[in-house]
């Protein structure tokens, strides 16, 4: 766990970045960083590992205080990603990732070793270990970033922006394997991030803070989507943040029928059962079949697209189960809501 | 203007013994300044208020003529080769010095800041990651520093040294050309040489640089 009590941290221009924060980040899960540029996230991500020393206040990880601790020690046992991957750009990415296993006297073959294991982890080919990182794509970059950050396998993680500069396909999928990775591993990890759909994805609690320091609101993401606590995280939240919620919940729930036989449109099967398109008359409206996985918030947006207003629901092999109806979806829809609101 | 090569064919010990000793005192000049001009940029790139007073230093001796720097040493260390390549040290110094600074300045702040977020300490970091990054940079610096100190050693046969410079008061003295085209290609050719064997060291030493996606 780390632990903020009252720290403060002004800047020696005057301007405050911190203002008096306390706020505990769970071990284990991902605290999630979020507010406008110059609102102090970044200071308090750096606060942690004394990249930024406080002005005042303490800041404790796994119970120990900080400032008691040896600087380069402490950063040894802390996992960093930095915005656009920060890599040595005159060592092979092999040796990037062996940085601080390195440092921490492990040895350059068991380094080595350790590292070319975690190029697999973070799904890179044993191959890329022997480039250089201009060679590699932003996106290849950014995982090179994190594996570096897993090598000495500390147990708390800080990521700064890690894929602000990958396009945003690339970087659906570097959070996929975030979550994928975090599921393994249990880190705790703290995020920062301008971008709030990103913080809905991965946050297990969503820290909101205000220009000057101010931490106004930490909560997990459905609380802070149905309660926030003021306009400003309103706002921040923007306009679409019922359906953000909507992102959170699965569809597993919502009740599904037998596909309609006759009517004005047939939805087309393969020979596997499995759901082509809908059909009327010469026309066709491609269907994408949504799993028990899937969210609330794409099943909505199927249901609207769809001409007949259901959804195909099909198991995890692509084969139908039955249709939902955008009734069912809508009030799941309300109901989640009502629950999110109601638990907070 | 004729060659005389049976001159040549006469003097080849000579030839020798002159380029070797041409070269010690260019290069003895280069190492000890890249020794001196190191740890200078180092504070230099450091200390901000030191590194106008440093820079502005190394230019003032620039300017000085290169001659009135062997007189002014002569009280110093005589005659002898040492006053040759303390005179040759002075003047490597402005361009290593600026070139060492702007390579340190070139490292990005973002590579500094992950190997400080990693845990490598300042020494460290300024050796295994400040120095190679900025080395392109400071290499470009060992290499005019280099040229330059090879052309220059002439200047030192005022004060009775200055390697193949001897073949041109010589040739001049006795009006006779051969010696003076022998040491001026002699000359050209070890900066050439030099120059090319720098190139080579600085690939070896910059793999990173070689295939550029």
């Amino acid at each position: 766990m780390i632990q903020f009590d009252a720290v403060h941290k002004r800047f020696p221009n005057g301007t405050t970045a911190v203002h008096d924060l306390t706020l505990r980040m769970p071990e284990g899960g991902v605290t999630v960083l979020v507010g406008s540029s110059g609102c102090g996230k970044t200071t308090t991500l750096r606060m942690i590992n004394r990249m930024v020393e406080p002005t005042s206040g303490t800041i404790r990880v796994g119970g120990k205080d900080v400032q008691q601790q040896d600087a380069a020690e402490l950063r040894r046992s802390i996992g960093y990603v930095i915005q656009q991957s920060g890599l040595f750009p005159h060592r092979t990415v092999l040796d990037n990732i062996a940085t601080v296993p390195l440092l921490l006297g492990w040895g350059r073959r068991k380094a080595r070793t350790k590292a070319a294991e975690l190029l697999e982890t973070v799904g890179l080919p044993a191959e890329t270990g022997r480039r250089y990182p201009h060679q590699l794509s932003g996106g290849q970059q950014q995982r090179v970033g994190v594996a570096r950050a897993l090598a000495a396998d500390p147990p708390v993680l800080l990521m700064d922006e890690p894929f602000g500069a990958v396009d945003p396909v690339v970087r659906t999928q570097l959070q996929d394997e975030l979550l994928r990775l975090q599921k393994e591993l249990s880190k705790t990890i703290v995020f920062v991030t301008h971008d709030i759909d990103e913080a809905v994805r991965l946050g297990d609690r969503i820290a909101v803070f205000r220009t000057g320091g101010h931490l106004v609101q930490c909560a997990p993401p459905d609380e802070l989507l149905a309660r926030p606590a003021d306009d400003f995280v309103a706002d921040f939240l923007g306009a679409e943040r019922g359906l953000k919620l909507l992102s959170l919940r699965t569809l597993a729930d919502v009740p599904q029928g037998p596909a309609p036989a006759g009517g004005t449109w047939t939805l087309v099967l393969d020979e596997a059962r499995r759901p082509l398109h809908w059909a009327a008359d010469d026309t066709r409206i491609p269907v994408r079949p949504l799993k028990d996985t899937d969210s609330l918030l794409s099943a909505l947006n199927e249901s609207v697209a769809s001409p007949t207003g259901l959804v195909a629901r099909v198991d995890a092999d692509g084969v139908l189960t039955g249709v939902s109806s955008r009734d069912d979806i809508h009030e799941h829809a309300g109901q989640a809501h009502t629950e999110a609101r109601v638990a907070a | 203007m004729t060659i005389d090569w049976s001159w040549m064919g006469d003097h080849t010990d000579d030839l020798t013994t002159l380029t070797i000793s041409h070269l010690q005192a260019a290069l003895t000049a280069v190492l000890l300044g890249v020794l001196i001009s190191l740890p200078l940029a180092v504070i230099a790139h450091r200390i901000r208020p030191l590194r106008g007073f440093l820079l502005g230093l190394s230019n003032v001796l620039f300017t000085i003529p290169s001659i009135a720097i062997f007189v002014l040493l002569l009280p110093v260390s005589g005659l002898t080769r040492t006053t040759t390549v303390i005179g040759l040290t002075i003047y490597t110094l402005v361009v290593l010095l600026r070139n060492t600074v702007e390579g340190l300045d070139s490292v990005p702040t973002k590579t500094k800041e992950a190997a400080q977020a990693m845990g490598t300490r300042p020494l460290r970091t300024l050796l295994t990651v400040e120095f190679p990054l900025a080395l392109p940079v400071i290499m470009a610096g060992v290499r005019i520093a280099t040229v330059m100190s090879i052309s220059l050693v002439s200047v030192a046969t005022y004060i009775g040294d200055g390697g193949l410079g001897q073949l041109f008061t010589d040739g001049f003295q006795r009006n006779f050309p051969t010696p003076v085209i022998a040491g001026v290609v002699l000359t050209l050719l070890l900066a050439v040489v030099a120059d090319a064997l720098l190139v080579a060291v600085q690939y070896v030493l910059t793999p990173w640089r070689r295939r550029r996606a």
